[in-house]
């Protein structure tokens, strides 16, 4: 019997949803829908009387206080007799075999009630005005569900059964290779996408010749996942003729030779106090922290998935990252997640949309709930973040999210022994996420929404957490040799890490499923969410399954790591697959890629406004998407859960952005993790060596303000590109690596881990047939991960005390593109903003040095709006004003007189920071910038107004001006 | 004398009981984190604590609603021993989570039958929000807030926490009977800082014994002065937080 539960709020007013509903329906222009409500129903089937069925919806599914249920069997005409007035139902319902959190937890509580359904599902319900059934599905496919997760059911729902799935029949398919030429090899990888090109197909043909047989499918299959992009950095490992500014360069592996090289030299450089412990080959990177602790951070891409169901590709994306810092070394635990997005121009007209794109505020709203609903739950606090919104991410969203993990001294370096089990615990598997190793290294087009549906993974954070409580007991209790996630490519690449030398036999019809009927292929490359794979000791499997147990997590021997150097795949005892590790690991070709790149002839700088309204420029550039409040996000994420947040991502009374966020290290003790990040989008097309630079150097500088010891930070790198398969595009990659290089030696920054995302294009053809392609620009993320002595040294930015001075540390100089100020208008070309790293130096240990001393209130780093916004952000943060006076403002600048002003309030060079200082700390300020370039340049005032003095003239601005425009919220959501 | 034991109780998704357990160990407690399935399996546990937490997190998802099915599991599992916990004299206490757990075990502003008589229903703006509120006491009916006299703050991030009473007469039966302790404030520039509609600005309620306490706000999320969102340059990094009185009361009345 399938019974449907139905609960709804009896205070109407408390009806969120349907409150969304009815504007979002306004938003799309659909009349008639002044009224909606929502229901949460439950589809429940099993051998259940109505009795039975009432009692679960009154002990379990419906709130005594502030709900009522209907219950009845689907199809009952009760069912879809809606409200008076609102007579359409529409259901939203996951996908048969699409992950369905809300659903699981029910059935599983329904065990306490002694009730054993044989399934349970969520299903969203919707009763809307008469609709025309054109503007309901619209309206649903637009507002309600994703194309790539739900079924969207107008009117009654016909189901009789939830059930599904057949035990699958071994059987072995074998792909033939051999005869076909280039174009039939292409096709082959594309029909199968598989992400292979013809050359690395020929090796593979090559390599089964020599064992006188073709590949299996789930042969091939493996070497697709193993060979992917995602996989194994391709493209920046290969070998790369460059021909830059610098003439031309050979590298033999362009990763190996600029950002790993740096990190060698300056561990060499730093000799017995190197404090890096695993860099660049764990799931990510680790750094010394205090006497008993090691830290961990890793920041991953999810881009493509997330592009087709924010939600849960974002969500998914941070479970992902999550696991990494859980199977780093013996295990960390995760302590903070940080979250960035790149998005399309939020006001971007509908109409503009190519087919299959979600609007970037839409898109926004997803990614952000998807980030929210996973890292509460995980009860990780979300501390940093950007969001950066340019008309080229449009198609190619970008959504970066990143864990710091901490771990025992020690236990970084893990090993599988010969003889472990091989065994995969958490969440079932399914065919969630089937090929998004390859998908991710596919560029996307308007078709992806419905070809790779099959590639979007919904994630349910409470198995992840679940499984982080059993792990991190199993890792104190020592109950395993590695470990390592399973993310894209599953198993087969999880196992076939873990067993890249030892080899491995792994009994595939031993897998737990969440239904019936995957294939061994299927069971293999599966990305279902929340499983890790564990080497164990089998002398240790009954305590390791014991504590399992008791965190309610499933963990299944599912094969033997051999010490054969060939990974065994089988199906009830039948060989299913046979690899050699050495040629899945070795075996692929590598190509040497051409790479050019000429720098852009540097247009004059051109000034489209002569006035120097320093006011009402600073209003417009503070409410420009990238420079304003981000609170609406923010809020949203719980930034404090775990207890150790120091510096919070809105600070002050008037909570205004932090630089860097600080956490302890460890509860109740004193030592701090900065984390902070930087990212020079705009630059990427006209220097992408200044791009990479000016973000790395915004990443320190954010956590230099915060208090960061400029001797201990580590740097991550995230490469965001479009399609370097063509040389110039290659070429801006080239650039971007050589300066990750540069910067990080200068700054004896060692980048520790890393992660890069390439391909992102994506194509449409329009109404008249014609062709498009849209890239993103080249962006870097740079994060960077700084530790404090004492947090109570930490530094914020907000305003403290009238009466304190205002002193700029750093040279500005009139390198305005790429600028808010040109984004805004009033200017366009010239040159973009040069780091000069020595000057950079010898400012952020100035600044390190003044913080240990206590010499500042406040420090704020100058970045999007320059000076101008980063003093009002100050202010508004601490309530208080300020005078200014940019005249002082210590400049190397060319530009017409007129125009002076305007420069050095809202230019971005980087490497630049303003203080406030206690009037009796300032004689010992001044002595500590002795050497670097800085000027006094005003004062905090009680009185809530920034003054603003230049070439003779003043302006004077209210606070509540300023944060009325830096609040002006454009969010979705 | 010994020192008062805690027993914090966490369930599948409980994600507060680290940093719970370190507020009651500063608050002079020694505090033992227990899975709910080792409880259940052994209620004998609770005979030699004298304080019962039900710390923060999404238990079982929180998926269908906060706090429902770990209320549930305690109420069929649990109810007799926790009833027995607190008539001999033990002190029961529940942060967000467990502020929402306790009100649908029966255990807090429940009517003779153990149904509840107030809930916490989804914030008014539908949104999860994590943001600091000022806060204020009401009455002496509670233990865990002697002493909090003048105003303070505290963080509050929850997606469901809008007290809602079944009746207004219950609403009105609960403030006459002293039970609504602690209330949403108007911080400084005179704005409220209720951050999700709750009626009557209730932030958290206790039973009528005073000693079974349930809040939406994180007192456990200010025990050190570093916690608060502006504590640089304006309080001492070295000092406590609000938080901690709640702990330390615990301790003071169970000692």
């Amino acid at each position: 019997m399938l019974w449907e539960v139905d609960v709804h709020p009896t205070d109407v007013a408390a009806d969120h949803a349907a409150r969304a509903l009815v504007a979002g329906a306004a938003e799309l222009g659909i009349a008639g829908c002044a009224q909606a409500r929502t229901v949460a129903g439950w589809l429940i089937e099993g051998n259940l009387s109505h009795a039975d069925v009432e009692r679960l919806a009154t002990r379990l599914l419906a709130d005594p206080v502030t709900e009522s249920f209907t219950i009845a069997e689907v199809g009952d005409p009760v069912l879809v007799a809606g409200p008076a007035d609102l007579p359409l139902a529409v259901h939203v319902l996951p996908r048969a075999g699409v992950t369905d959190p809300a659903g699981q937890s029910a059935h599983e509580a329904l065990a306490l009630l002694g009730v054993q359904p044989v399934a349970v599902r969520s299903v969203r319900k919707y009763w809307l005005p008469a609709l025309p059934r054109a503007d309901a599905e619209r309206l649903a496919w637009k507002l309600l569900a994703s194309e790539a997760i739900h079924d969207v059911v107008i009117g009654p729902l016909a189901l009789t059964t939830l059930a599904g799935g057949r035990p699958w029949t071994f059987a072995q398919e074998t792909v033939r290779l051999e005869g076909l030429d280039d174009p039939a090899l292409a096709a082959l990888s594309r029909d199968r996408c598989l992400a292979l090109s013809p050359r690395e197909l020929a090796a593979v043909r090559d390599h089964y010749r020599t064992l006188g047989r073709e590949p299996r499918e789930i042969e091939l299959e493996t070497i697709a996942q193993t060979w992917s992009e995602h996989c194994c950095h391709k493209t920046l490992g290969s070998p790369v003729d460059h021909d830059g500014p610098a003439g031309t360069v050979r590298f033999d592996n362009l990763l190996k030779e600029t950002v790993f090289a740096a990190t060698r030299q300056i561990r060499e450089r730093l000799g017995p106090r190197d404090w890096c412990v695993s860099v660049f080959r764990d799931n990510s990177g680790v750094v010394r922290f205090d006497g008993d602790h090691d830290i961990c951070v890793k920041v991953e891409t999810h881009n493509h998935p997330s592009a087709i169901e924010p939600y849960g590709g974002a969500a998914t994306g941070l479970g992902g990252v999550i696991r990494d810092v859980l199977g780093t070394g013996l295990g960390a635990k995760p302590i903070a997640n940080l979250d960035v997005f790149c998005v399309g121009a939020p006001d971007t007209p509908d109409a503009d949309l190519p087919p299959g794109v979600i609007h970037p505020r839409r898109l926004l709203a997803g990614v952000v709930a998807g980030v929210r609903d996973y890292g509460n739950r995980m009860g990780i606090p979300t501390i940093a973040g950007a969001v950066a919104f340019d008309p080229g991410y449009l198609c190619n969203p970008l959504v970066f999210c990143g864990t710091v993990g901490i771990m025992p001294r020690n236990s970084a370096d893990a090993a599988v022994q010969p003889g472990d089990l091989v065994v995969v615990a958490g969440g079932r598997t399914g065919r969630d996420g089937i090929h998004g190793a390859t998908f991710s290294s596919i560029e996307l087009s308007s078709a992806s929404e419905t070809q790779s549906g099959g590639s979007v993974q919904i994630g349910h954070a409470i198995h992840e957490k679940t499984l982080s409580d059993f792990i991190l007991e199993a890792s104190r209790q020592n109950l395993f040799h590695a470990i390592t996630d399973c993310g894209a490519g599953g198993l087969s690449s999880a196992v076939g890490e873990m067993g890249a030398t030892l080899g491995a036999t792994v009994d595939l019809d031993t897998v737990p499923l969440k239904y019936e009927g995957l294939s061994a292929t299927e069971v293999w490359i599966s990305e279902a969410q929340e499983r890790m794979v564990l080497a164990v000791d089998p002398a240790d499997w009954e305590k390791l399954a014991r504590a399992a147990a008791d965190e309610g997590v499933e963990a299944t021997a599912i094969g033997t790591f051999t010490g054969s150097g060939t990974l065994l795949l089988r199906w009830q005892g039948r060989t299913a697959g046979e690899l050699d590790c050495h040629f899945l690991h070795e075996g692929r070709p590598k190509q040497r890629l051409q790479s050019r790149f000429v720098p852009p002839a540097v247009e004059p700088i051109r000034w489209k406004t002569a006035t120097g309204d320093l006011g009402a420029t600073l209003l417009d550039l503070l409410a420009l998407p990238d420079v304003a409040s981000k609170e609406w996000i923010i809020r949203q994420y719980d930034h404090e859960v775990q207890g150790c947040s120091v510096v919070k991502p809105l600070v002050g009374p008037g909570a205004g952005p932090a630089d860097g966020t600080v956490i302890r290290g460890v509860l109740g003790r004193g030592r701090g993790i900065v984390l902070g990040v930087g990212l020079r989008h705009r630059l990427g097309a006209r220097d992408p060596y200044q791009m990479a630079a000016g973000a790395i150097v915004e990443a320190i500088a954010n956590v230099v303000a915060a208090g960061a010891d400029p001797d201990r930070i580590a740097l991550l790198d995230n490469f965001c590109w479009g399609d370097t398969r063509r040389p110039e595009s290659l070429g801006t990659l080239v650039e971007a690596c050589r300066a990750c290089h540069d910067m990080a030696l200068e700054f004896l920054a060692p980048f520790v881990s890393g992660k890069d995302s390439l391909n992102n294009v994506f194509s449409w053809t329009d109404a008249a047939g014609k062709h498009h392609e849209l890239s993103i620009p080249p962006t870097l993320l740079a994060t960077a991960l700084g530790q404090l002595d004492d947090v109570k040294r930490a530094l914020t930015p907000d305003l403290k005390r009238a009466g304190d001075r205002l002193a700029i540390v750093g040279l500005s100089r009139d390198e305005l593109a790429g600028s808010q100020l040109e984004l805004a208008g009033y200017v366009a070309g010239g040159p973009v903003p040069r780091v000069d790293a020595a000057a950079c130096r010898a400012v952020f240990r100035a600044i390190a040095a003044a913080g240990r001393d206590g010499l500042l209130a406040s420090c704020h780093d100058c970045s999007d709006g320059g000076l101008l916004a980063a003093v009002a952000e100050m202010a508004v943060a601490g309530g208080l004003g300020a005078t200014l006076d940019l005249d002082a403002v210590p400049a190397d600048m060319a530009i017409a007189p007129a125009a002076r002003p305007l420069a050095l309030a809202f230019t971005e060079t980087p490497g630049r920071f303003v203080c406030a200082v206690p009037a009796p700390a300032a004689d010992r300020f001044s002595a500590a910038m002795e050497g670097v370039p800085w000027a006094w340049i005003g004062e905090v005032h009680a009185a809530p107004v920034l003054t603003v003095g230049a070439a003779g003239a003043t302006t004077t601005l209210p606070l509540d001006r300023l944060a009325r425009a830096w609040r002006a919220e454009r969010s979705a959501g | 004398m010994l020192s008062p034991r805690a027993l914090v109780l966490r369930a599948p998704g409980t994600n507060c009981d680290h940093e719970t357990a370190h507020a009651f160990e500063r608050a002079g407690a020694i505090a033992r984190r227990v899975h709910v399935r080792a409880l259940a399996e052994k209620p004998a546990l609770l005979d030699d604590v004298q304080v019962l937490c039900i710390p923060g997190g999404f238990s079982y998802g929180d998926d269908i609603a906060s706090g429902r099915i770990f209320a549930l599991e305690l109420a069929l599992r649990l109810g007799d021993a926790m009833r027995r916990f607190r008539d001999r004299g033990g002190l029961v206490l529940g942060i967000c989570n467990g502020f929402q757990v306790l009100l649908q075990t029966g255990l807090l502003l429940a009517d003779t039958e153990g149904r509840p008589r107030a809930a916490l229903a989804h914030n008014r703006s539908g949104r999860f929000i994590d943001r600091w509120v000022r806060l204020e006491v009401r009455g002496q009916k509670c233990p865990f807030l002697q002493g909090l006299d003048a105003p303070f703050d505290l963080p509050i991030a929850h997606g469901e926490g809008r007290f809602v009473a079944r009746s207004r007469s219950d609403l009105d039966a609960f403030d006459a009977a002293g039970q609504l302790v602690l209330r949403y404030a108007a911080d400084p520039a005179g704005c409220s800082t209720n951050p999700n509609g709750a009626e009557a600005d209730v932030a958290g309620a206790c039973d009528e014994t005073g000693r079974v306490f349930g809040l939406m706000p994180h007192p456990e999320r200010f025990i050190d002065a570093t916690q608060h969102p502006a504590w640089s340059g304006r309080i001492d990094g070295a000092a406590a937080g609000a938080g901690l009185a709640v702990f330390a009361n615990a301790v003071k009345t169970v000692s």
